[in-house]
Formats: C-alpha cells, sequence, structure tokens
C-alpha cells in the first residue's frame, strides 16, 4: 500500500501546501514546532478536514480529489485517528471504547468485545477494561486509545503525539508494540511528534515541516547527519556549526576556528552531538573571561548560560562564541556542580567533525 | 491589620439593604401562598374531577409538548451548533424569540397561523379536518411554542462546548453521521439534553397565555392547571390555592433535580 498526498488547504490565514509519500509498513515521523500543520496533515488524511486543493490517494483509491469533486468521508477510509488527548468516549468504559470501531465496522456484539480485550490485553490495559475513562490515569487512558484505533486493523495509522502522556517506562513499552504491529501487519504510520526519541526509535522517514511547508525528508540518522536548517538540528537534538573553511580551517566566527583538512573554501556545516561536546570546570583562579583562549584549538573557556537537569545528567548552554548545548554527568569532576554564570573549558574533537555544504535557500 | 481586613469584607449598606429587598420580594408571596393552604381540605381540593381533569391535562399535554420538543428541537440545536447556513442569524433569532414575546402575543399568533381562519389552520380543517383552536392538540401546539425554545439553546450551548474532536475520532472508527450524532454527540451532551428537558417541561406545565388565547379554556379538553387555577380564583380560592401550591411543589422538584448543574456551577 502507499499514500501519496498532495496537501493544501487553508485555514484562517494559514496556508499548508505540503507533499506526502508513505509506503507499505512505512512509519513516516512529521516533526516540526507547534503551528507547523502536522496536526492539520493528519486531520486531512483521516479525512475530517477536506482538502481544498490537491489530492490524497491510497493504493488506487482516490480518498479526496477536490478538482474532481471527489471527497471520501473519514468513517469510509481504512484510517485510524489518535489525538494526542486520547479523547476517549467518557460515556463508554475502556471495553465498549475500544469495541466502538469493531461494532462499526459490522462485528457482531460478542466478536467486537472479544477483538477488544484482545487489544486491551496486548496494550496491557486488559485490567481497566470496565471503567470509564474518567478514572484511568494518563497513561492508561493512551493506552486504551491507541487499542481503540488498532482494533479496527486500520492500513494506515494517524497518530498525534501518542506517548506524550506515557512515562518513560511505558513509552519504551508502547514504542516496541507499534513498531512490531506496524512490522507484522504491515500498516502505515503517519506518526506526529517532537519527540525526536519517538521519532529515531519509530520512524523509517522523518519529515520537517515548518508553517505549513516540508523543509526535510530522509532517513533519523541522515536528517541528524545533515540537518536542513538549524531549528532541524535544534528538534534532533544536535548542534549544528555552521561556519566557513579558509584553508586548513573551519572559521566558527568570533575568533574560534577548527582545523580541518581536505576541505575547499566555503561555507560548511557540522553537527556535534550533545556528549561530544567536553565541558571541564577550570581549577579555581586559572578562569579566564568568556572567548577564545586559544584561537588555533579547540579548546577555550565561555560562560555556562543556562542548566537544565535530565535525571543523572545535565544539559548545558553555553553561548559564546558559538552556541552550542552541551549534555554532561550531573555531577562534574572534582564534584563540581554546575550553576548558571560559571566559567568553564570547552573541548571538542575536531577530527570527528563531519562537514557538509548547507542547502542552497 | 484585622479591622482593616473586616471593613473589605462588609458589604456596602445600600447593596444589602437592595438585596435583602430583592429576596423579600421573591419570596414573600411564596410564604404567602403556603401560609394559605388549607392543609385538610387539600387531598380533596386536588382530587376535585375539574382539578383531576387538570392535572390529567396538563401532564398529557406538558409531556407531549416535551416530546416534540426534543424530537424537534434537538436537530435544530445539532444545525444551528454544526453546520454553516445562510441566514442562520435570523433562525437563531426565531429560535429565541419566544423567550421574549409575551405569551398572549404568542397566542394570537397562532390562532392567525393554526387557527379554522389561519393560513395553515384553514387548509388543515378544510382538507383534514384537523382542528388545533379547542382541542388538546391546539394546547400542545401552543406548549411547544412557547417551551421548545428553552430545549434548543440548553441543547446548543451543550453542543458548543462539546469537543467536536470526538466526532471527528467517532468517524475516522468507522462512524457515519447518524451513528456518531446517536452514540457520541448525544451522549456527551445528555447532562445539557437532560436540562433542557427539564426546563422545557417546567415552562410547558406552567403555560398560560398562548394556551388561552389560542385553544381556549375547555375543561378536560383545553383546561391546563394554570387555566384552572386563573378561573378557580374567581369562584373558589381554596381549590385556587391547592392547584397552586401542587404547581409550586413541581417547580421546586424541577430545581432540586437540577441543582447539581446550577446551584453547584455557582458553588464552583
Amino acid at each position: 500500500m502507499t499514500l501519496v498526498a498532495d496537501v493544501d488547504v487553508r485555514l484562517d490565514g494559514f496556508h499548508e501546501d505540503l507533499h506526502l509519500e508513505v509506503a507499505d509498513g512505512e512509519v513516516v515521523a512529521v516533526l516540526g514546532p507547534n503551528g507547523a500543520g502536522k496536526t492539520t496533515l493528519l486531520r486531512t488524511l483521516a479525512g475530517v478536514l477536506p482538502l481544498d486543493a490537491g489530492r490524497i490517494v491510497l493504493d488506487d483509491l482516490v480518498l479526496d480529489d477536490p478538482a474532481r469533486g471527489l471527497l471520501v468521508p473519514a468513517d469510509r477510509r481504512p484510517c485510524a485517528l489518535v489525538y494526542q488527548d486520547h479523547l476517549l468516549f467518557p460515556h463508554l468504559d475502556a471495553l465498549a471504547n475500544v469495541a466502538f470501531g469493531p461494532r462499526r465496522h459490522g462485528r457482531s456484539k460478542a466478536e467486537a468485545a472479544a477483538i477488544a480485550s484482545d487489544w486491551l490485553e496486548r496494550l496491557d490495559v486488559a485490567d481497566v477494561a470496565h471503567q470509564r475513562p474518567g478514572s484511568l490515569s494518563g497513561g492508561q487512558s493512551q493506552r486504551v486509545a491507541l487499542a481503540r484505533a488498532l482494533a479496527t486493523a486500520p492500513r494506515l495509522l494517524l497518530l498525534d503525539e501518542p506517548m506524550a502522556a506515557l512515562d518513560v517506562t511505558q513509552r519504551t513499552a508502547v514504542r516496541a508494540l507499534l513498531r512490531d504491529h506496524v512490522v507484522r501487519s504491515g500498516t502505515s504510520c503517519v506518526l506526529v511528534t517532537h519527540d525526536p526519541l519517538d521519532a529515531a526509535a519509530l520512524a523509517d522517514t522523518l519529515v520537517l515541516v515548518d508553517a505549513g511547508r516540508l523543509v526535510q525528508r530522509g532517513g533519523p540518522s541522515e536528517v541528524a547527519r545533515r540537518p536542513a536548517s538549524p531549528w532541524v538540528a535544534r528538534l534532533l537534538g544536535v548542534n549544528l556549526l555552521q561556519g566557513r573553511v579558509h584553508g586548513r580551517w573551519f572559521d566558527l566566527g568570533a575568533g574560534l576556528a577548527v582545523p580541518v583538512s581536505g576541505q575547499s573554501d566555503g561555507e560548511r556545516w557540522a553537527t556535534l552531538a550533545h556528549r561530544s561536546v567536553v565541558v571541564t570546570p577550570p581549577a579555581v583562579g586559572t578562569g579566564g573571561g568568556p572567548g577564545p583562549t586559544d584561537g588555533s584549538g579547540v579548546r577555550w573557556s565561555t560562560r555556562v548560560v543556562s542548566v537544565q537537569p535530565t535525571g543523572d545528567r545535565v544539559l548545558l548552554g553555553l553561548e559564546y562564541p558559538v552556541g552550542l548545548t552541551a549534555d554532561v554527568p550531573a555531577v562534574g569532576l572534582s564534584g563540581a556542580r554546575w550553576t548558571e554564570g560559571m566559567s568553564v573549558q570547552v573541548s571538542i574533537d575536531a577530527s570527528g567533525l563531519d562537514l557538509f555544504e548547507p542547502p542552497a535557500v | 491589620m484585622s479591622s482593616t481586613a473586616h471593613r473589605v469584607r462588609r458589604p456596602p449598606i445600600v447593596l444589602l439593604v437592595a438585596g435583602v429587598a430583592a429576596i423579600a420580594l421573591l419570596a414573600l408571596p411564596l410564604v404567602g401562598l403556603v401560609a394559605r393552604v388549607s392543609w385538610s381540605t387539600l387531598g380533596s381540593d386536588l382530587t376535585s374531577p375539574a382539578a383531576r381533569d387538570a392535572l390529567r391535562l396538563s401532564l398529557v399535554c406538558s409531556l407531549w409538548a416535551t416530546g416534540l420538543s426534543v424530537v424537534l428541537g434537538l436537530p435544530l440545536a445539532w444545525l444551528l451548533a454544526r453546520t454553516e447556513f445562510r441566514g442562520k442569524s435570523v433562525v437563531r433569532a426565531v429560535t429565541v424569540l419566544p423567550l421574549v414575546l409575551p405569551p398572549v402575543v404568542g397566542g394570537v399568533a397562532l390562532l392567525l397561523a393554526f387557527g379554522r381562519d389561519g393560513i395553515l389552520g384553514r387548509p388543515l380543517f378544510d382538507w383534514f379536518g384537523i382542528q388545533f383552536t379547542f382541542a388538546t392538540a391546539g394546547v400542545v401546539l401552543a406548549e411547544t411554542f412557547v417551551a421548545m425554545p428553552f430545549l434548543i439553546v440548553t441543547v446548543e450551548a451543550g453542543l458548543q462546548v462539546m469537543d467536536v474532536r470526538f466526532e471527528e475520532v467517532a468517524s475516522s472508527l468507522g462512524a457515519g453521521r447518524w451513528a456518531t450524532f446517536r452514540l457520541v454527540t448525544v451522549p456527551m451532551i445528555s447532562s445539557s439534553l437532560i436540562a433542557g428537558i427539564a426546563l422545557t417541561w417546567a415552562r410547558a406545565l406552567g403555560e398560560f397565555g398562548a394556551t388561552i388565547t389560542f385553544a381556549g379554556d375547555i375543561q378536560g379538553r383545553t383546561q391546563t392547571l394554570p387555566l384552572a387555577v386563573y378561573l378557580a380564583l374567581e369562584g373558589n380560592e381554596r381549590v385556587a390555592v391547592a392547584l397552586s401550591f401542587l404547581l409550586l411543589v413541581v417547580s421546586f422538584a424541577v430545581l432540586v433535580a437540577l441543582r447539581g448543574r446550577w446551584l453547584g456551577a455557582v458553588r464552583r
């Protein structure tokens, strides 16, 4: 099965215009900032929002083609839509919520209940089958919502931030389950997320959108290695170094340059993992002011501008001379604690940099 | 410090006096009514043939009017809340007009439309022999005219508050528009619907002006409780008080039934 969609919709001054293809059994993750049009895209595919122009074709079935006046309504599309706030029907218990789809697809009451129990079991929420959504936790609700969508055996699964309400261990479990289901059933899936971990774990292809337009499309590692813009790099959680090669130097501006070899002169970008930025608190009394202390090297001193704990590690924001994020152990060498405004030494391994030409704008 | 806080809490004297006057104005007539109830004869007053007829007729007509209001008003409320069409503001104005229209004017309007000489009433009578004036059907029509707006307004408000994405999810699960309406929309607005039904029924039960103008005042056929009260007041005041007391109890019961919705909402 292949989905080919040319989506063109206008909503209150917002114009979405992008092309999307999803192959048989492929998981496409759509990433982008809030208001980029990710949810709008899902709604057009589900059929709850008609296109203004363009075309949506699933295999050889035209789902939406305003030019020819064709529109297959949502209830006759082999798609299931899961919104991030799960939207379980509050007047039905979990089992009846999941049985809703099979019932509408013509299954008998008993068959629908059996299918629903099975899905609740597989998503590890069988114990809440007879509870109403009001008494479920966020994680339980989200899994019941996924079960409800999967119970209709959709050919195209449309997920809007499906992991938002889950904690880390639940996420891992649900990701594995979704991955497994998609692979085994050949279901195609469009997954809207802004969590790069979801995208990396589930998706075959990343589609990055901003302001209703396609910014980049590619495999997760390819996109992470060659982000098409600074915000793509930010979204994927990698540093993007932007500079210019002069002879044997990759000049990052503000007097900071990194030695390189085998590069012709010109604009270059390079990505740098957060964990590849090494930060050390300088010994007391030796800390210099912000700025490069060694213009010929890959070590300089600067100040920490933000500290964001992430469990046993910390994300440090480093501003000058280049904006970098460093992922470091929560407790640094010699037991020092990271604080804003702290003077630190930063070093990067220049030999590992993979320089590439920035995309033509 | 504490005296300052105390002074801030004390309401301005003007508001206090006006507020007490307002509650007195609302409560004293009810106290007066209850005080005049002749408890020893209450049973027999309420079971006299005229009272029984009025009671039966009021129940039958108000239930019919409520049923009609649901069957016709619920779809109209849905159309107003979920669809866009030309002239929607006019439709909405017509919908709520009976809320502010003097009921007597409503009765006159019904007479001119559905009376024996009315634009619709004449062909209905000439071709089918259907007559609303001086008939129980006329009472139902008058009560529906006056009460249905309560149902439409309440249900439409409930529909506006409901997240339409529930309906989108239902359709993506394979529910057609009718199934979505029946299985998702209606259950999800059930509290609005119940409140609307209670208000509609209470309004229909108390209907007087439009009924007496349009359907007339015939015992056993068009004489509902409010009409019986009005008539009894001129001859047998004790019966009028007894019937009034009955209507007061019913109104109070409706209020109690709705307390979770309104008194509760105010408390929050």
